[in-house]
């Protein structure tokens, strides 16, 4: 066993581990973080993203040891007072998720790839997120999404939420 | 309580989804999520075999691993396991073979369950399944389904004499619904005859399945918590499977992470849980991998598909025939052998064909089971059908659009009996296609398609056309029946109204992303007057939710959205006599409107909903003899199915010198009647669309000779990501439905019927100029390339190596 000592959604765990313990494991079954979620078992889905010190990463390819002594944050950490981040807005605004399944990694991998490039053009985020997969929504949704969120997000002091775009571009 | 503000219609709104709160804050409550005061974890050995007899498993190493409860196979529940059902038997002979949840002395496909480990955690249960040592004869195998009933062919159940499970015929000659296609064929003066084959399919829902069971206590019974479609129709085959009565079974299904048919079964892995929880007494959890999924979880298509067109040389069609081999896996999945009936009505699609026969043979192989995937039947057919109109109009020099708008049904002919018996209800192709093609730019791309023609550029633009209708809203029960399918296909919905005024309403469809929650929401607010936030829906979950038939067929708002406007209506008659006593007047001078009960023709205060709901509540001053009752349940059977339509066009950039397609534009005009949320409907079109295309360009699952899946993982299996997509442009036309009092049609799988052959048509066409009339599924590069290139002794040369 291993001991560990991670900070996760701004609260510092110390636990011990198998050493075989994977990430997304420790978060799930250790802390009973299951917003984060496990969709794939060869790296591909994406479902899992976290972030790790602010980047993401698939957090079944991620040892829990090797977290040791870092800040993560999910899916249940990103809303800060209630008050949703602009991605999260922005996935709801534009209703660019159905079953919701893959929508915890796809927010995060979204959230890392702002912080990346602010102004990310569609090919961008369509790059951006190639490695989150998702069978619903055919992803257009999600890219307007994103780029929904990136602006709201480059408006100095602008409000967190990203506002009334629903049904923008759908006609009624 | 009075109204005064005018309100808003709900209906046709875009809200924004209630489902959303909790899944994008991670707040789900995903059947792997649950953990139970003494909950063990569930492993299961697979045959790594697609054919073989079991001679002898050792499973004592694994018994005295640490943490390990139970181990058992298929010898020690032999006589208890029975055999997973089919609810459709297509024909009164069929051939069903035994489909044990756990294999006893032999196996049929790679990934059968061969033995079960119960252990503390699931690190321990997997790791004892790898102490397990099985000893295997192999067997020759089936997997090609024209060799499996060809003659002398080796048998996938040899005590069952045969591969073909059934032949079923329809003739519309002999239904009476249309003349003879001997004749059509005799007289015709054009002839086409094509073979497409519909490739395998993983459906490849994101949430890989899940269940738990826990055991009921003294009295019996279990609770199952189940990543599934279907809880209702599974409440009831366990109770059969397992002897349990059924009011001692609860099946929930919690929130569901896609299904797209692939969840419409009921599994080796339910059962199995079952028997372990039952052998522990403790609940049981078992999760499958991704492996596993796409491994098991039952496939969809695969095909073979023989199709003939009979027509005059000035393009109207005469006679169709259709002869199909449809590969059923192993075994029989749970509405398999009827996939291919669903497309069998069909094939004759918006075209006043005059005769039509249809065959189609179900065939046993050493593979995965097929069963529903998203259009289950329809894609199938639809892709055959405006595939060969594609190759008519090249036979006979017409462009495609032409050939379709010479024998489609025209708006004023609706309601409309087609050859293959089915009355379609309402459409209006040349609205929608209309819409498409100014959309679309057809002229001016067909332009630039004959440009690139004459300049032999690499880059060769195809233009693809799928002018689509497909039946939906399963379904009317006594056509089930007459189908011989084992259920009906009715829908439930319950609506209570609350003291506060609040409303809790119960859908026996069982959402998995469609947005239930929302839809169902706006339908009630704007037919009792309560607020869209006021309204709770309850689904999923055979305590809270009694009755249903769950959700398949792109049915719940076709069925279940009626089963719910009815009991609306039924409330506010309920609420009538109270509201006329509230008011003083004659029930016969009410009305109800905005939200309120008024006397006719004076103005001033109503009584709402909410202050009967109180009125009820406190019964303190009912009118004699009235129930202190406004809730209500209404079931509706449907008694035609639902047809949308539309037209979707499609622009591939096909480059010739290295075989990749780019679609360039993609159009989706779709007439699915009234809609309640435009937002929802996008979305459902962007997804189906997109499942669309990856049959056409992406997907296939994938056997080697000796029954192997090549393709059980993301990485071989390869679902588009954002990169391999595009924005596709969406609209409507709108040809409410006659029978349905919301004039809503089904639209959860029109997107992935339409859009197949519009990308294939559209690949095809850019290659026709060489000589190419087909290519196919998936049109990867490789075979794009070959296609374009096969003229080339050069390029031949480099195939052949």
């Amino acid at each position: 066993m291993a001991s560990v000592s991670i900070t996760v959604d701004g609260v510092r765990y110390e636990d011990t581990v198998e050493p075989r313990t994977l990430l997304v494991h420790y978060l799930r079954d250790n802390l009973g973080k299951v917003g984060t979620v496990v969709g794939c078992d060869t790296s591909n889905c994406g479902a899992c993203t976290v972030l790790l010190n602010g980047r993401s990463v698939k957090s079944c390819t991620v040892l829990a040891v090797q977290a040791d002594g870092q800040d993560v944050t999910t899916i249940e950490g990103l809303a800060v007072g209630g008050e949703l981040h602009p991605v999260q807005q922005a996935f709801h605004d534009r209703h660019a998720l159905q079953c919701g399944f893959c929508t915890p990694g796809m927010i995060m991998a979204a959230v890392s790839l702002l912080a990346d490039e602010p102004n990310p053009s569609g090919e961008q985020i369509r790059e951006g997120i190639e490695g989150n997969l998702c069978r619903c929504t055919g992803y257009q949704n999600i890219v307007r999404a994103i780029g929904d969120a990136a602006a709201a997000m480059r408006t100095p002091g602008a409000d967190r939420t990203v506002g009334a775009t629903a049904g923008e571009g759908v006609s009624a | 309580m009075t109204v005064t503000e005018d309100r808003t219609a709900e209906v046709g709104a875009p809200r924004r989804r209630k489902e959303d709160a909790r899944l994008i804050t991670g707040r789900t409550n995903w059947t792997d999520n649950i953990v139970l005061p003494g909950m063990l974890h569930m492993a299961i050995l697979r045959s790594p075999m697609a054919r073989a007899r079991i001679t002898q498993i050792d499973a004592s190493a694994a018994r005295s691993q640490p943490g390990v409860v139970d181990v058992f196979t298929g010898r020690d529940i032999a006589d208890i396991q029975g055999s997973l059902p089919c609810a459709w038997p297509v024909t009164e002979d069929i051939v069903m073979p035994n489909r044990p949840p756990l294999a006893v002395d032999a196996v049929n496909h790679t990934g059968e369950p061969v033995a079960v480990v119960v252990a503390r955690s699931k690190a321990a249960a997997v790791d004892a399944i790898a102490a397990i040592d099985v000893d295997y004869e192999p067997l020759p195998v089936v997997l090609d389904m024209e060799a499996a009933i060809a003659d002398g062919a080796e048998l996938v159940h040899p005590d069952k004499g045969t591969n073909k499970s059934y032949t079923w015929i329809f003739d519309s000659g002999a239904a009476g619904t249309g003349g003879s296609t001997d004749e059509a064929f005799a007289n015709a003066e054009v002839v086409v005859k094509r073979r497409y084959k519909q490739q395998r399919l993983l459906p490849s829902f994101m949430e890989p399945r899940s269940v738990v069971i826990e055991p009921g206590g003294p009295g019996g019974g279990f609770t199952i918590w189940s990543a599934t479609q279907i809880p209702h129709i599974l409440r009831f085959l366990l109770s059969l499977l397992t002897g349990t009565p059924e009011q001692k079974v609860r099946v929930v299904a919690p929130d569901v992470g896609g299904g797209f048919g692939g969840k419409l079964q009921v599994v080796n892995e339910e059962m199995l849980a079952y028997f372990a929880s039952q052998r522990v007494g403790k609940p049981v959890k078992y999760t499958e991998t991704r492996s596993d999924s796409l491994l098991v979880a039952h496939h969809g298509r695969d095909q073979i598909q023989d199709i003939e067109v009979a027509a005059n040389r000035d393009g109207t069609v005469l006679g169709l025939r259709v002869n199909l081999l449809a590969n059923m896996g192993a075994y029989l999945g749970l509405v398999g052998p009827g996939v291919p009936l669903l497309g069998a009505f069909m094939y004759n699609a918006i075209y006043k064909f005059p005769a039509l026969r249809f065959e189609c043979s179900g065939v046993f192989t050493n593979t995965t089971i097929t069963d529903a995937y998203r259009g289950a039947g329809r894609p199938e057919a639809t892709y055959a059908i405006e595939r060969i109109m594609d190759e008519l109009a090249a036979e006979i020099g017409v462009d495609p659009m032409e050939i379709r708008r010479r024998n489609w049904i025209k708006h004023e002919e609706f309601p409309f009996t087609t050859v293959a018996g089915l009355t379609y209800d309402s459409g209006n192709y040349e609205a929608a296609t209309a819409k498409a093609m100014d959309l679309f730019g057809y002229d001016d791309l067909r332009a630039e398609q004959a440009s690139r023609r004459a300049s032999n550029d690499p880059v060769q633009l195809g233009i693809g056309i799928s002018t689509y209708t497909e039946m939906c809203g399963l379904a009317p029960s006594r056509v089930l029946g007459a189908l011989r399918y084992g259920a009906g296909g009715w829908e439930h919905a319950g609506v209570r109204m609350l003291p506060t005024g609040k409303v809790e309403v119960v859908t026996g469809s069982s959402a998995h992303g469609q947005g239930h929650e929302t839809a169902w929401s706006q339908i009630v607010a704007d037919q009792l007057g309560v607020g869209f936030d006021d309204v709770e829906v309850l689904h999923g979950d055979t305590r809270s939710s009694v009755k249903g038939l769950d959700t398949y067929g792109s049915r719940s708002l076709a069925v279940g959205g009626i089963a719910l406007y009815q009991a609306c209506q039924k409330v506010i008659q309920n609420a009538r006599p109270i509201a006329a006593h509230m008011l003083e007047c004659d029930v016969n001078d009410l009305e109800f409107t905005d939200g309120a009960f008024k006397v006719r023709g004076t103005p001033g205060e109503g009584k709402t909903m909410a202050d009967c709901a109180l009125a009820v509540f406190a019964a303190h001053d009912l009118p004699d003899g009235v129930e202190a009752n406004l809730d209500a349940e209404a079931v509706y059977d449907p008694t035609n199915f639902s047809y949308p339509h539309g037209t979707h066009l499609c622009a591939v950039e096909v480059d010739t010198e290295t075989g990749t397609t780019k679609i360039r534009k993609y159009v989706a005009v779709d007439d699915i009647g009234r809609v309640i949320n435009p937002l929802i409907v996008e979305g459902q079109v962007h997804g189906g669309v997109a499942q669309g295309i990856a049959q056409a360009l992406f997907e296939e699952a994938v056997y080697d000779g000796e029954g192997n899946m090549l393709t059980g993982t993301f990485v071989d299996y390869t679902l588009p990501s954002a990169a391999d997509l595009l924005d596709i442009v969406t609209d409507r036309t709108e040809t409410p439905a006659p029978g349905h009092p919301l004039g809503t049609k089904g639209v959860g799988e029109a997107g992935t019927i339409a859009s197949t052959p519009a990308v294939v048509n559209a690949v095809v066409d850019a290659l026709r100029p060489r000589g190419i009339h087909d290519i196919d599924m998936p049109c990867t590069p490789e075979r794009v390339w070959r296609a374009a290139n096969q003229g080339s002794s050069a390029a031949l040369g480099v195939v052949g190596q």
